[in-house]
């Protein structure tokens, strides 16, 4: 098929509409967020027009430094944790016939589109006292008597753990599906056992991958806005909770758009990052 | 021999995890009592019932359906004359604006919930109902985008070039041979955007949270006045609705390759 150059004005007219939209309502709505961190705050009110850096230095300042350091350990740990089971699970699911791979991947998809809300409660529902899996240990006698698991950084480890798994799983799926399986069989007739040609043939095959993959769980768990303020106590809350926390109830747009755009860069930066390794990935 | 029960044992600790606590909300969903308790204290299935019988849930329910309805379409609506244009053009530049598209995916979600709540509220229309469409429109464009562009590559392009050859202007090409070829990840792409914009909280709260109650903001809205039996039930529709939905997609399309793997082998 020859696919030729848009070269008269009704050739571009199917572009036209997409693009006009998401100029309008994507780039316009993040230039006028960078625009707002800027601005200055007017107690009681919104913000004022102006060109002020005060939203900026408050990223100085030792709270900011915590709840930093804090939000990217956490998203890290979420990433490894993530990552470390998916890749495995993602190696079984790809070896499966298609016909298993099915409903495996349904059901990865129902979780992975559970609005935060419902994982929050959920699993603050699962580690509380009255309805939690203490219930069950107490039942079988390895418990007195049940407890609360939640809130807690545990709680709010495993709940984003359970978000950021499916995530991991379907970004590991495409290069993990089109291994050519041709390599472990031939390390397999050379006599390594299965799990010997897993560690030493697939893990080295898609290192790029999986640090890839590490990367965008770790952008995934840094969007992570509820489940810490759902699962954990205020000192758990990350980046995401704290910009919402300022823009919604704080009434301080400017500071919570310094802080998203401080959040972006820093996706960004890992986003492109983690492309780059997939395209050496493709070339080799 | 202990390998393979090695991987069986793996795979349904996962399968189990992942469940657990789904099990668990439709566990309490049940009970009689208007209580969390785990294991159910009796059964009941009016929790199901008050999703419906209650005006605030079931305002929130159809506030949810249509809105989801409605930004999919527009997701689609926006997806396809792009995709369209990468696949029959050459033009370089246009990967730009397929960039615009892939974005507000890939960024943290609170970031683009902002940058509406800016907008909107500069525009002068902050709270109106219909800018949340707008908003999960462009907000899931990714997902129609990425199936549409998906179904144009697998288009076998001589099918194209028949019909031109036997005289077939651009327009009708599109209309007998492209869309109908199409049509799966166009369904495809409008059920992924329509599950997401049903799960959706964070811009729906920060564009009409203080005038329309959604069903995920509705739920943690009233988390604040205690956990009652009526979410977890709600909580097992979404699941429900997500497994129906995608179970659909997988029994009249190609799941797996919709997921990134190759086509199936000839074996």
């Amino acid at each position: 098929m020859i696919r030729t150059a848009p070269r008269r004005l009704v050739d571009y007219a199917p572009i036209a509409w997409p693009a006009l939209m998401l100029v309008l309502f994507f780039v316009l709505p993040f230039g006028l967020m960078l625009a707002v961190s800027f601005f200055r705050r007017v107690p009681g009110g919104f913000y004022q027009p102006d060109f002020v850096l005060a939203n900026y230095a408050r990223f100085l300042t030792a709270f900011f430094g915590n709840v930093l350091g804090f939000s990217l350990g956490l998203a890290l740990l979420v990433a490894v944790i993530a990552v470390a089971l998916a890749f495995p699970f993602t190696y079984l699911l790809s070896r499966m016939r298609r016909r298993q791979q099915v409903p495996w991947l349904v059901f990865l998809l129902a979780v992975l589109s559970l609005s935060e809300v419902i994982i929050g409660f959920s699993w603050s529902t699962l580690l509380s006292r009255t309805a939690g899996v203490t219930n069950l240990l107490v039942l079988i006698g390895l418990m007195d008597q049940p407890v609360s698991l939640s809130p807690g950084f545990g709680a709010v480890l495993t709940g984003m753990t359970y978000q950021a798994f499916p995530y991991a799983v379907l970004v590991l799926y495409p290069s993990l599906s089109r291994l050519d399986p041709t390599l472990t069989e031939a390390a397999r007739t050379l006599g390594a056992s299965p799990l010997r040609s897993f560690f030493t043939v697939v893990v080295p095959a898609l290192r790029n991958a999986i640090l890839a993959t590490v990367i965008m769980v770790f952008v995934f768990a840094l969007g992570s806005y509820l489940l810490p303020q759902l699962l954990g106590r205020p000192q758990q809350w990350t980046l995401s909770v704290l910009i919402t926390d300022q823009a919604i109830y704080q009434s301080n747009m400017p500071f919570a758009a310094a802080m998203a755009v401080f959040l972006v860069l820093v996706s960004l930066a890992l986003v492109v990052l983690s492309t780059l390794l997939g395209q050496k990935e493709g070339r080799t | 021999m202990i390998a393979r029960f090695a991987i069986r044992l793996f795979l349904a600790a996962m399968a189990l995890l992942l469940a657990a606590p789904l099990a668990v909300v439709a566990g309490v969903s049940i009970n009689e009592k208007k209580s969390l308790t785990f294991p159910p204290q009796g059964f009941s299935l009016a929790w199901y019932g008050e999703i419906f019988a209650e005006a605030g849930w079931r305002n929130a329910l159809f506030a949810s359906l249509g809105i989801a309805l409605a930004s999919a379409a527009l997701a689609v609506i926006v997806a396809l004359p792009l995709a369209w244009f990468l696949w029959r053009r050459h033009a370089p530049w246009a990967r730009l604006v397929q960039l615009l598209g892939f974005a507000p995916f890939v960024l943290p979600p609170v970031i683009t919930a902002l940058g509406f709540l800016s907008f909107w509220n500069a525009a002068g229309f902050y709270g109106a109902a219909w800018t949340v469409v707008i908003s999960h429109g462009i907000f899931f464009v990714t997902l129609p985008l990425v199936t549409l562009t998906l179904g144009f590559e697998a288009i076998d392009g001589s099918l194209v070039e028949a019909a031109a050859t036997m005289g077939a202007d651009e327009p009708t090409i599109l209309r007998t041979v492209v869309l109908p070829l199409i049509l799966p990840y166009m369904i495809s792409g409008f059920a992924f955007a329509f599950v997401l914009s049903l799960n959706e909280y964070i811009v729906a709260y920060m564009t009409v949270g203080f005038t329309v109650e959604t069903l995920p903001i509705r739920i943690f809205n009233s988390l604040r006045y205690g956990y009652t039996p009526t979410m977890a039930a709600v909580a097992v529709l979404f699941v429900v609705i997500a497994a129906v939905v995608f179970g659909l997609v997988a029994r009249f399309g190609d799941l797996p390759k919709l997921l990134g793997a190759w086509s199936p082998r000839e074996d």
